[in-house]
């Protein structure tokens, strides 16, 4: 279909719908939405919409950003956020306009997939009237040719042509598969949309923080925070578990940036299948059919004994900090409510101990080579048997009050009067993050017929060759002319090589 | 030699590059203003200044070489290919921009358009080393893969391909204001007509746009295998995404809506400059997990 005709069809369209009664206000609006401006207009609006979720800090992607915002902007972010400035992909009006495509590209392609099975057993159509006016037009007489229509026929099958024979003309025709890639193009736009549709729909993403030497069992318990899509169900969880043996992390002594990390893991797909050994790092993550389990961050748990004013051990363990420097200076919290009356303690774990008159005590390096853990003591209601959701890493300390600050090496103790805590080591922490994605197959699928496609649409051409075969004054001529919507240097160039085709016969015979 | 040496001739290297694009600028901006022959006709004669044009592509070629040179080096230093940074991505993107024009000439009378690819080569070259600038340095755990070759490469092809195509872009508005004005200025008249312009300004888009629908699959394939999501509306990503958007409406607008011309020139560069938009704005005052530029 070239463009002409496909304006002519538009014209159609829109001036059919004057014609039409009330009672098909509905086929109204679908011609309209499904009509080529439409499209172009809704895919034009799916680019302009997302500007704002890549200036605005979102949600989704980094929520301290946006709270970080809301405390610089406090009169305009409100607003904001009422028309989900801060959540641009998953809005209202975003996703409008993205269903609304979807719809329109199916409503556009569907009706040119008939046409074009249409079109693709149907004979070329016969030459236009006047040959004159079409492109490379040239007339010869008999005199200068030597090919007949047979020969003529059998050059232009060879060529790739597909021609048709009319009363005293052929129609030869070629690039019906620029239409085929322009097809297979928008179906697989249609498929990327369905496979991002079903991840986020099926989907599931899911945060575990794992010390080395601990076991992680994939049940909802193990998680962190997860994330499920609206139909994810939670039984569907695979119980494949995770033994984290190791984690070496190297990093480059001059910048202090990471070289390298290497988990290494023993993964038991079902309970009672066996062990295997496996490595995962950065761009190898660990994969269980359409789930697969990245390493995304790492830090350190220090290690602590709490005893009470008695001596009698109250807490053993490691419990995990979070790191606030590219350094891996780690804050977090230790609670123990079984002390009389309760103890929390507010913690920074260092690695490599420095200090400076701005900053204090902080990190100078990302592997422990001079550990400390600097600790605050704080005493009273630890405020976790009201049920109100408590970060672990936060202690709340509204009604609490502190009693002691010390900073310890590794093995050495505190004694804070009612009790002491003991520093005894540290261990190596990682992020496992789980994530199940069924729909990613099908937009890896798009997104290759997509390319397929367009390599078709743009490096295809579709170009017809006319020849006309009539008698003047007893004289035999062939007019010949062609046409191309896409490419008219090639078409020109090949009516060059049909006309040196012709002439070279004469000189044969 | 060591890494430090090699990224050190590295920047030797770029320094004397250029030197050679400021003389084959100087050169190609003096056989332009030689070429209008003065006098009251004001004819072009291209003959005097064709020894000139000629030294002056030789020296974009030089340049060019020097500056391949420069990634060699630069390479080795760090041994991995030079596209982890911005810095890097900018030589490198020079590099393409000026091998596909030298590609392009061999095929098309674009010898004018040397002005206009020296000056932007000299442009790019000297704004990496001078602000982009970062140590040459390992790679981080998250751009050690495969993909970093194929994405960040096609990414930096499309890139070159963009850039031309916009020049081409707007030099056609540039001649066709001057035409509708009347006549073209006499320095004008060896530049093609603005159909031509027009054509491979939409060739150039078509080649261009499989291979950018290329990059952002194979980013989406490895931003899978690195941080567990093919898509996350990652500022870049999002912008990548823009110009792919603005490229497919140009492409429609050519072949269905019949837009030629200055309609479709205008679109062109509105698509570029998403393109440059995202390349500048999101690398250095963006955030997101693109922001590699070590700035």
């Amino acid at each position: 279909m070239n463009g002409k005709q496909r304006e002519k069809i538009e014209k159609d369209r829109t001036k059919s719908l004057k014609e039409l009664g009330g009672f098909s206000l509905w086929r109204y609006l679908w011609r309209l939405l499904t009509s080529m401006r439409t499209a172009l207009i809704l895919l034009m609006l799916v680019g302009v919409a997302s500007i704002p979720g890549s200036i605005i800090p979102q949600r989704s992607q980094n929520p301290f950003e946006v709270s970080d915002f809301f405390d610089r902007n406090p009169a305009i972010s409100p607003w904001l956020d009422r028309f989900y400035f801060f959540d641009v992909f998953g809005s209202p009006w975003f996703s409008s306009i993205y269903v609304l495509l979807f719809i329109s590209l199916i409503g556009c392609v569907i009706p040119r997939l008939n046409e074009y099975l249409r079109a693709i057993f149907e004979k070329p159509s016969p030459p236009p009237q006047s040959l004159q006016l079409m492109k490379g037009f040239q007339s010869f007489d008999s005199d200068s040719i030597g090919a007949d229509k047979v020969l003529i026929l059998s050059w232009l099958k060879k060529k790739g042509f597909r021609t048709a024979e009319f009363d005293g003309s052929i129609t030869a025709e070629k690039g019906y598969l620029k239409e085929s890639g322009n097809l297979i193009f928008h179906f697989a736009m249609i498929f990327i949309l369905i496979g991002i549709a079903v991840s986020s729909i099926f989907g599931m993403r899911g945060d575990s923080i794992v010390n080395v030497g601990e076991r992680f069992q994939n049940t909802p318990t193990s998680y962190d925070s997860m994330i499920p899509g609206r139909f994810y169900s939670v039984e569907s969880l695979q119980p494949f578990q995770i033994k984290v043996d190791s984690f070496l992390a190297e990093y480059d002594p001059l910048t202090n940036q990471a070289l390298n990390y290497e988990l290494e893991v023993r993964v038991r797909e079902e309970l009672d299948s066996s062990e295997e050994e496996k490595v995962v790092r950065v761009n190898e993550p660990l994969t269980f059919g359409a789930t697969r389990v990245f390493l995304q961050a790492t830090g350190y748990s220090p290690q602590v004994t709490v005893r009470d004013g008695a001596g009698e051990v109250t807490f053993k363990g490691a419990v995990a900090f979070l790191p606030q420097d590219p350094n891996l200076t780690s804050a977090g919290a230790i609670k123990v409510p079984d002390m009389e009356p309760p103890i929390g303690f507010v913690g920074s774990f260092i690695p490599t101990a420095a200090r400076d008159e701005v900053r204090g005590a902080f990190s100078s390096y990302p592997e422990v080579l001079d550990p400390r853990l600097l600790l605050a003591v704080w005493q009273g209601d630890l405020g976790m048997d009201d049920g109100k959701p408590q970060s672990i890493y936060r202690l709340d300390i509204e009604n609490m009050e502190r009693i002691g600050l010390k900073a310890l090496r590794l093995g050495e103790s505190y004694d804070f009067k009612v009790g002491s805590i003991t520093f005894d080591g540290y261990l190596p922490w990682v992020n496992l993050q789980i994530i199940h994605d069924p729909g990613k197959k099908i937009a890896l699928f798009g997104g290759l017929f997509a390319l397929i496609g367009a390599l078709g649409m743009l490096f295809i051409h579709r170009r017809r060759i006319w020849i006309r075969f009539s008698e003047e004054n007893s004289v035999q001529l062939i007019d010949v002319a062609g046409f191309s919507s896409s490419n008219e240097e090639l078409l020109l160039r090949e009516l060059r090589e049909f006309q040196e085709f012709l002439t070279l016969k004469k000189g044969e015979s | 030699m060591d890494s430090k040496s090699l990224a050190y001739l590295s920047n030797n290297f770029i320094y004397s590059a250029l030197a050679v694009f400021a003389i084959a600028f100087l050169l190609h901006a003096v056989e332009t203003a030689w070429s209008v022959k003065s006098g009251e006709k004001r004819e072009l004669d291209r003959s005097r200044t064709e020894k000139l044009a000629r030294s002056a592509t030789g020296l974009i070629i030089l340049g060019n070489l020097i500056v391949a040179a420069a990634l060699i080096t630069r390479g080795a230093s760090a041994s991995r290919i030079p596209v982890a940074n911005m810095y890097e991505f900018s030589i490198t993107g020079a590099f393409i921009f000026t091998t596909a024009y030298l590609i392009a000439l061999k095929k098309y009378n674009l010898r004018w358009l040397g002005i206009l690819v020296a000056g932007l080569t000299l442009l790019t070259l000297g704004t990496a080393i001078t602000l982009l600038y970062v140590e040459s340095a390992p790679l981080v755990p998250a751009l050690k893969s495969p993909w970093l070759l194929i994405h960040v490469a096609t990414a930096i092809i499309s890139g070159g391909i963009f850039l031309l195509a916009n020049s081409l872009a707007a030099a056609f508005l540039v001649l066709e204001k001057m035409e509708r004005n009347g006549v073209r200025s006499s320095w004008a008249h060896r530049l093609p007509s603005l159909d031509a312009l027009d054509q491979l300004t939409y060739r150039l888009i078509a080649l261009v746009f499989p291979i950018w629908t290329f990059s952002i699959i194979a980013g989406a394939i490895w931003a899978e295998a690195a941080w567990g999501r093919y898509w996350g509306w990652d500022p870049k990503e999002t912008w990548a995404f823009i110009t792919w958007v603005a490229y497919a409406a140009y492409l429609h607008a050519r072949v269905t809506a019949g837009w030629k011309g200055r309609k479709a020139a205008w679109l062109c560069l509105i698509a570029g400059s998403t393109f440059l938009f995202n390349y500048v704005y999101v690398n250095i005052w963006g955030t997101g997990k693109h922001t590699y530029s070590g700035l």
